[in-house]
């Protein structure tokens, strides 16, 4: 048996027993009728999951109108480790124009380390894996996913030099000769791309925003506005957290910074957001995507004030950087679940559309 | 209907539904069952119709329909008999129609008395056959004889025919009943489902045409409905008095001069103790109205599945020959003329009277050149009636071991037929079995997987039945024809060969025939000649399959002799009775004209009038609608210009129309017979029912149905309402099986009905096909409704503690099975006396075994063995039950929780067995009967 | 880049086909089924989809659910009572008020059963389509949208793209049919290319599945309403008919006897991409925000 037919077959049996028909009970809102026997509707819903407000709609047995995507902790985790390779490249090729030889290195490492975790991820999560290379068939400015795909083949290889040429260089006096010169090439390849790699970069942090808001997912959908926003200060937390960790205080300054506002930026872009969502807010605090955004922002927050107070006590610099990189991952898996809850839950769908139609705002008006 | 017509078949066709005004879907689930022909319903609806349907449940039918009208199964008389009570109390009947038309001006005899004055029961009752002397409910005079040559035939006809002589049977038989019942039954069958009305010695009627007349049929009508009122039916039907007369508003409104409406039902009234009675219920609305002949009008008789019909036609059927031509009895049909005597008088009206004709030419279809005048044309070659060969006295001839072996064809009695159980445990006796169907079904399995092996009432190795299973070809694999709702032949042509060993039906009995003939070909046996005398040479293809186009030819039949020997012929009025004519089903005749294949014609419609008659072919001769002839007025002009459709032109002094006139197409309205012309010459030029030994419709069945002259409402076998119209219960002629494995719930007024306080009844599934042979084991199909469940009203699923998705256990005197819940309003609880009564639906398509996709407990299981007396149908659309929530018992707890369940409605052999309410048995509700009504009745009785 | 949105006459034309055909479409009239799901059942005979499980679901007679990667046509089952079933459990006290009780047409409309078959909707503009980042999804000649199966490698973006729920990725044995790949109805295009009917309209005993050019089907289903209004049913509606609407106007649109949601519709369907490019300038400014702070850190001093 399909797993489709599974969740529906579990749905059935969750239905109060006596009114399998009962979710559909509400009729036509130009019925003078309705509005009691909406309330009733809602009310019963109450009784049925404890969880659920008092909210108003009507659907087919409580069953999904829109699909949740199909994507599993791959995504969140590709999001996630996406936007810590793009803020280390940054901080990579900064540290190298500034100096900070420990900064850059670690940066580029970091780098070259998380996108190649990223892309693994999201090959894995393909249906079809072997067919990834599909991906390069066609250039779409439509599908954010394309668009994102290109933006990798272009940071991937100048992102994959820097970070390679760090890893080599120490490790060429050990090599045979003949390995010698292809890795002194590399070594003078090494700051162009990482700089290359930096200039493409914040599109790495940015996009996977998109990818999320342009789906018919409610509370992705309804984030449209702020998401890119949320995400790049997750990054900027996130990658600033690691370099924080990797590097001596010395030399972290420009992490601590990068961090903080980083941090400072998603915090305060997440309540405006929320804000503005309405009900499609609900999943960012309910179940596991509540828990997780919950998380996100304790950890950042505290991630902050550490970076703030304590940044220059080797320790609490790193303790801070973790919780930074900890909290940037709550975001991303909290974002991630929400939306999918918002999908699986036709009144995040019903609602905010109906609400439109009541202001006159319909797409059809 | 063919007792009420003369022919069985129903009397239109589907694409006609789109003219009628109104149309009355009752015991039909027309857009689950039928929902092609459902299109011609929707087509009606967009041009205006009211659609209205009337059934236990809230259907996918009643959601298309403009009007829904909850009743309670089983009791569909009362609201029949409502509908008649309120056209002629309120002068709604087509006047001119009835009178011209219609047996209403017939009188009856002196001596026939209704139910009203024998509480419940026709004179001529007896209660220990639980039978009828029908003799005092024909028409005056005919008892006289007639004309010398007439009554003398007549005479040895009387004899071999009348109840009494059946009586004389039974105490020949030892006081078993069967026999006498069969003698009956079988015509009775031959008359309902069939191509003939029923007998008459002669068409000599008195009429009064005022219908003023005491007793006249129209008076008997009248007075025999009065009882039938809008509260009567509330009380009995559970129907509001105003749902109820906007029905009858409805009907009559679109019924008359411009206006028709339609009537359609379905196996919802056959499989009744009382089913044909139902059918003559709305034969007689049908013609009070002046609906029938008519389009838009009519009755719509659905099948139960594809070729149903062609199976009553060329019948599967034990008391039948093709053409409805009655099955010979030993002892009283030794010989050709004893036999014709009794299918037919010679001075009846109608081509039944040419009854001999069909006869010979089938037999000689059957036995060529061995079938000569000097012979009788080996009439003695056909085998005789002994007795009741009915399917269910079969099971139990099995389980005395009187059965040795069993050919099941797309059949799967182990789920489909009534008392599964008994059905499994007589198939375990047989020495053999063969099972022919497109997968293993139950009844091929039940002996490893069958419920009784799980209660340990059979044992595999205890099972001596060997059991052969032949794979079958699907009709897309094999030429042959079906034979439709609208008796319409068409024929399919072979698409795919059939995968692996599965074969054709027609390949298995010609090899099968083929192969007994070879080893008989040496016998000297007279008893061999029969089979070895058999044409049985069709020419077969490569593969060795018979060609049914050679077939079809031999059914369509053939000059024998003469200047057109060889030649198909055109119309079965071409068969004579001297052997110059073969045929193998009269009413088939003209399928196969011109030699051409009739049956194969694809005319699209839009290249031929509405009616279609290119498309296909159906009986008899092509007709579409029946009794056509009735479409215009007694001067012979339409009714109406709207409702034109068969009428006389006077220019050409022939019947034309749309149609092909149902009528001699050149005997003008205005001819009239000489007095006591006989058969076909007979018929005036405005008797419109041909086939009818008086040429009228019957509103009042002299002869020919077992249990009534005219429908009274009964209650049904098992019921746990006490019938509040009279003090008979139930039928006082169904067909009863006394036997320890066959008990019955009790009804009132038997005590402890309130065991089983609810009625059930069953149906089926758009998604699934009968038993589930075709369906169960197709995933596409199965995925769309893959469980047994049972739908009960929220209000019972409250009383039982039932919960939707969960499970319920339903029990009856014979089992108990499980189904899960489905929680539905469209299943109400109906007002009855002023309780709240229940009804529970339970589809019946799933059974107990390990090969089907989808399986579960079978409804039919819950049922026991009661028949209708005269086509043998049993009781499967209303039974009563208890119904409990949570899973049944499994293994031998099953038998112990059922006999519980028996020990507390103390049920015995004779619960539910008694024909006769006795009169002592409680106090009999006499709603809207005075007491001076009733009392001759005790008179009679004590 | 083609347009994201409005009214758009020729799709087809708008994917760069030379010469398209008129556009083919569905016009689906609730009002008219009978609910015998001979739609679903000739849609996977000839479109070789699995089953979907074989599950009681307790939903009145629907037992596949919703439409899915196995379920290309989806006939939904709405019972709805004159006072619900529940109030009637909730009060305690049996009501003996039967369906259509009163018999009049106003209130015949007390208990109803509302049959509708679920399709893809072959939008306009698409959100399927417009995030397909493969190509795999494409827009025929016809006007609809199709999922090439030996090009979509299973991204599932499709899937959450869909404002309608209506296509999703297989779930199965690795080695089964399609498993992985994003399914859904493609209007039969086989069948249209050799000048056939899909196989569901063709199977559709009561001509509620009406397949045709789509501007006829437009005409036929406004006069359609027409009539049901002046028969009384004040609640008919044309559903995704409109090229106003959020997608464009949908290839396959329903008359429906409620609102959308009853039947498992969205009210108000908008295609994500519509507002694409906000989202591009908003993740543009994101980004060179990123760039800055990125810059500031290093230029806020030593220390």
């Amino acid at each position: 048996m399909s797993q489709h037919q599974a969740e529906l077959a579990a749905e059935g049996r969750t239905q109060h027993p006596e009114q399998p028909e009962q979710p559909v009970q509400a009729v036509s809102p130009a019925d003078g009728a309705v509005d009691r026997r909406r309330r009733r509707v809602g009310k019963r819903r109450r009784d049925e999951h404890q969880m659920v407000p008092d909210a108003v709609f009507t659907s087919y047995y409580g069953r999904p109108i829109v699909k949740a995507s199909p994507w599993e902790a791959d995504i969140p985790a590709y999001l996630f480790l996406g936007g810590v390779a793009a803020g280390s490249s940054l901080l990579g090729a900064g540290a190298g124009l500034t100096g900070r030889p420990v900064l850059r290195r670690a940066g580029r490492i970091s780098a070259l380390g998380a996108i190649s975790v990223s892309f693994a991820a999201l090959v894995h999560d393909l249906g079809r894996p072997s067919r990834f290379v599909n991906m390069l068939r066609v250039a779409k400015p439509t599908s954010p996913m394309s668009v994102g795909t290109w933006i990798l083949t272009a940071y991937g290889p100048l992102a994959g030099a820097a970070g390679a040429a760090e890893l080599l260089t120490p490790l060429a006096s050990r090599l045979p000769s003949a390995a010698r010169p292809p890795i002194r090439l590399l070594g003078r390849l090494a700051g162009p791309a990482g700089l290359g790699a930096a200039v493409v970069a914040p599109a790495v942090a940015s996009y996977t925003a998109v990818l999320l808001t342009n789906t018919s997912t409610p509370t992705w959908s309804a984030a449209r506005k702020h998401l890119p926003f949320v995400f790049v200060g997750s990054a900027a937390a996130a990658s600033g957290g690691l370099g924080m960790m990797l590097a001596p205080v010395s030399e972290a300054g420009p992490a601590r910074r990068l961090a903080l506002g980083g941090a400072l930026l998603e915090l305060g872009v997440e309540r405006s957001m929320e804000a503005s969502m309405g009900i499609t807010a609900e999943p960012l605090h309910q179940g596991t995507g509540g828990v997780l955004m919950r998380a996100s922002k304790t950890l950042t927050a505290l991630g902050a004030i550490g970076s703030l107070f304590g940044g220059r006590n080797r320790l609490a610099a790193a303790l801070s950087g973790a919780c930074l990189m900890a909290g940037s991952a709550c975001t991303r898996f909290g974002v991630f679940e929400a939306g999918q809850a918002s999908a699986r839950d036709p009144k995040y769908t019903v609602v905010p559309q109906r609400q439109r139609i009541e202001r006159g705002e319909s797409a059809g008006a | 209907m063919g007792a009420s017509f003369g022919r069985g078949g129903a009397t239109s066709f589907l694409q006609d539904l789109q003219n009628s005004d109104c149309i009355v879907i009752q015991g039909s689930n027309m857009a689950e069952c039928h929902p092609v022909g459902f299109q011609w319903v929707m087509e009606a609806k967009a041009r205006g119709a009211r659609i209205i349907h009337i059934d236990p449940r809230f259907t996918r039918t009643s959601a298309l329909a403009d009007h829904y009208v909850p009743l309670r199964a089983g009791s569909d008389i009362a609201f029949l008999g409502g509908i008649i009570n309120y056209i002629l109390s309120n002068e709604k009947y087509f006047r001119e129609y009835v009178v011209a038309y219609t047996n209403a001006a017939t009188l009856l005899r002196d001596d026939f008395v209704d139910v009203d004055d024998l509480d419940g029961v026709f004179s001529g009752y007896d209660p220990e056959t639980g039978m009828y002397d029908t003799s005092t409910w024909t028409y005056e005079g005919q008892d006289e004889g007639h004309s010398s040559a007439g009554s003398q035939r007549t005479a040895s006809g009387a004899e071999a025919d009348s109840p009494g002589g059946s009586r004389a049977d039974d105490a020949g038989s030892g006081g078993n009943g069967q026999e006498s019942e069969v003698s009956q039954s079988e015509r009775g069958g031959g008359h309902e489902m069939g191509g003939h009305g029923a007998k008459l010695k002669h068409a000599e009627v008195h009429r009064d045409e005022t219908l003023q007349h005491p007793r006249s049929v129209f008076q008997v009508l009248k007075r025999h409905y009065a009882r039938y009122t809008p509260e009567l039916v509330e009380q009995v039907c559970g129907v509001s008095p105003e749902d109820f007369l906007k029905v009858c508003e409805a009907v009559t409104e679109n019924s008359g001069r411009e206006r028709t409406t339609a009537w359609v039902y379905s196996v919802g009234w056959t499989h009744h103790t009382v089913g044909v009675q139902y059918i003559r219920g709305s034969a007689i609305i049908q013609l009070l109205l002046g609906n029938m002949g008519r389009p838009g009008g009519g009755i719509m008789a659905l099948r139960g599945h594809a070729s149903i019909q062609g199976s009553t036609d060329i019948p599967t059927l034990f008391n039948l020959l093709p053409g409805y031509l009655p099955m010979p009895k030993v002892g009283e049909h030794d010989d050709l003329p004893s036999y014709l005597d009794t299918i037919r008088s010679p001075d009846q009206k109608g081509f039944w009277a040419e009854a001999e004709s069909y006869t010979v030419s089938l037999l000689k279809s059957y036995w060529g050149d061995a079938a000569t005048p000097e012979n009788d044309f080996a009439f003695h070659y056909l085998p005789k009636l002994t007795g009741d060969h009915g399917t269910y006295q079969t099971v139990m001839d099995m389980l005395e071991d009187k059965v040795e072996g069993y050919f099941l064809l797309g059949q799967n009695p182990a789920v489909g037929s009534a008392h599964g159980r008994m059905q499994r445990l007589a198939m375990a006796h047989l020495k053999w079995l063969v099972v022919r169907d497109l997968n293993l079904i139950e009844s091929a399995t039940f002996w490893k997987d069958g419920p009784e092996i799980e209660t340990g009432e059979l044992r595999t190795e205890d099972i001596d039945t060997e059991v052969f299973f032949f794979p079958a070809a699907s009709h897309a694999e094999k030429d042959g024809t079906f034979t439709q709702t609208q008796r319409m032949l068409q024929w399919h042509h072979k698409a795919v060969a059939p995968p692996g060993d599965c074969r054709s039906e027609l390949h298995f009995f010609f090899h099968l025939g083929r192969k007994i003939r070879e080893r008989l070909a040496n016998s000297t046996e007279q008893r061999d000649r029969p089979i070895l005398d058999l044409t049985w040479d069709y020419p077969v293809d490569a593969e060795g399959d018979p060609s049914a186009d050679a077939v079809l030819r031999e059914i369509n039949g053939s000059h024998l002799t003469g200047e057109k020997a060889g030649q198909p012929l055109k119309l079965f009025t071409e068969m004579k009775p001297d052997g110059s004519t073969s045929g193998g089903c009269w009413i088939y005749s003209g399928v196969y004209a011109d030699g051409v294949n009739q049956s194969a014609r694809r005319k699209p419609g839009k290249e031929q009038s509405w009616v279609a008659p290119e498309w296909g072919w159906a009986w008899p001769a092509n007709r579409r609608t029946l009794y056509n002839r009735a479409a215009a007025d007694p001067e012979g002009n339409p009714w109406s210009e709207r409702k034109a459709y068969v009428w006389w032109d006077a220019e050409q002094q022939k019947w034309t129309g749309h149609d092909v006139p149902d009528f001699p197409a050149d005997k003008a309205p205005s001819y009239r017979p000489e007095q006591g012309t006989p058969g076909a010459a007979g018929l005036a030029g405005d008797d419109p029912f041909i086939m009818q030994s008086d040429g009228k419709g019957w509103l009042y069945a002299p002869e020919g149905i077992l249990d009534g002259p005219l429908p009274v409402h009964y209650e049904p076998a098992e019921s746990p309402v006490r019938n509040p119209m009279y003090r008979q219960q139930a039928n006082p002629t169904r067909q009863v099986y006394p036997r320890p494995d066959n008990l019955q719930n009790p009804s009132p007024p038997e005590a402890h009905a309130e065991v089983f306080p609810y009625l059930f009844t069953t149906y089926r599934l758009t998604e699934h096909h009968t038993a589930g042979g075709m369906s169960r084991w197709v995933p596409y199909l199965s995925e769309l409704q893959p469980e047994f469940f049972c739908e009960v009203s929220p209000q019972l699923a409250r009383e039982r503690g039932l919960t939707n998705l969960g499970w319920a256990t339903i029990v009856t005197a014979r089992t108990a099975i499980e189904a899960r819940v489905l929680v539905t309003e469209r299943v109400v609880p109906l007002l009855i006396d002023g309780k709240e009564f229940h009804q529970i639906g339970l589809p019946y398509h799933w059974g107990v075994g390990g090969s089907a996709l989808v399986t579960g407990d079978s409804a039919n299981d819950l049922f026991g063995v009661t028949l209708d007396p005269n086509v043998h149908i049993q009781e499967t659309k209303v039974a009563s039950c208890d119904i409990r929530a949570g899973r049944r018992p499994t293994g031998p707890a099953l038998l112990r929780f059922v006999e519980d369940y028996r020990r507390r409605a103390g049920i015995t052999i004779e619960t539910g067995n008694t024909r006769r309410t006795p009169v002592a048995s409680g106090t009999p509700s006499r709603a809207g009967s005075t007491p001076a009504e009733l009392t001759p009745a005790e008179s009679q009785e004590d | 880049m083609p347009s994201l949105s409005g009214p758009l006459h020729d799709p087809a034309g708008d994917a760069g086909w030379q010469e398209s055909q008129p556009r083919k479409g569905f016009f689906t009239d609730t009002s008219i089924c009978i609910g015998c799901k001979a739609c679903e059942v000739a849609c996977k005979e000839w479109n070789g989809v699995p089953d979907d499980g074989f599950n009681l679901l307790g939903s009145s007679y629907d037992n596949t659910g919703s439409l899915s990667a196995s379920t290309w046509r989806h006939v939904a089952f709405i019972e709805q009572a004159a006072t619900p079933a529940s109030n009637t459990v909730s009060l305690g006290m049996p009501t003996t008020e039967r369906p259509g009780a009163a018999m009049n047409p106003e209130s015949a409309v007390d208990f109803r059963w509302l049959m509708s078959s679920d399709v893809c909707k072959h939008c306009t503009h698409a959100g399927c389509l417009d995030v397909c980042p493969t190509g795999s999804l494409f827009r025929t000649e016809f006007g609809t949208v199709v999922v090439q199966e030996d090009i979509c490698n299973g991204c599932g973006y499709c899937v959450p793209a869909c404002p309608f729920g209506v296509i999703d990725r297989r779930i199965g044995e690795q080695g089964q049919k399609n498993v992985g790949i994003a399914q859904k109805c493609t209007l039969c295009y086989d069948r249209l290319g050799a000048g056939n009917t899909p196989a569901c309209a063709q199977a559709c005993p009561t001509q509620s599945i009406q397949f045709g050019d789509l501007d006829e089907l437009r005409e036929r289903a406004a006069a359609r309403v027409e009539t049901l209004h002046a028969q009384g049913v004040s609640k008919a509606r044309l559903y995704a008919d409109s090229p106003d609407d959020g997608v464009g106007g949908a290839g396959a649109f329903f008359l429906l006897l409620d609102e959308p949601e009853v039947y498992g519709f969205p009210p108000d369907p908008v295609v994500p991409t519509r507002d694409l490019p906000q989202m591009w300038r908003h993740a543009a400014m994101a980004a060179a925000g990123l760039l800055a702070g990125a810059v500031a850190a290093f230029l806020g001093g030593r220390g």
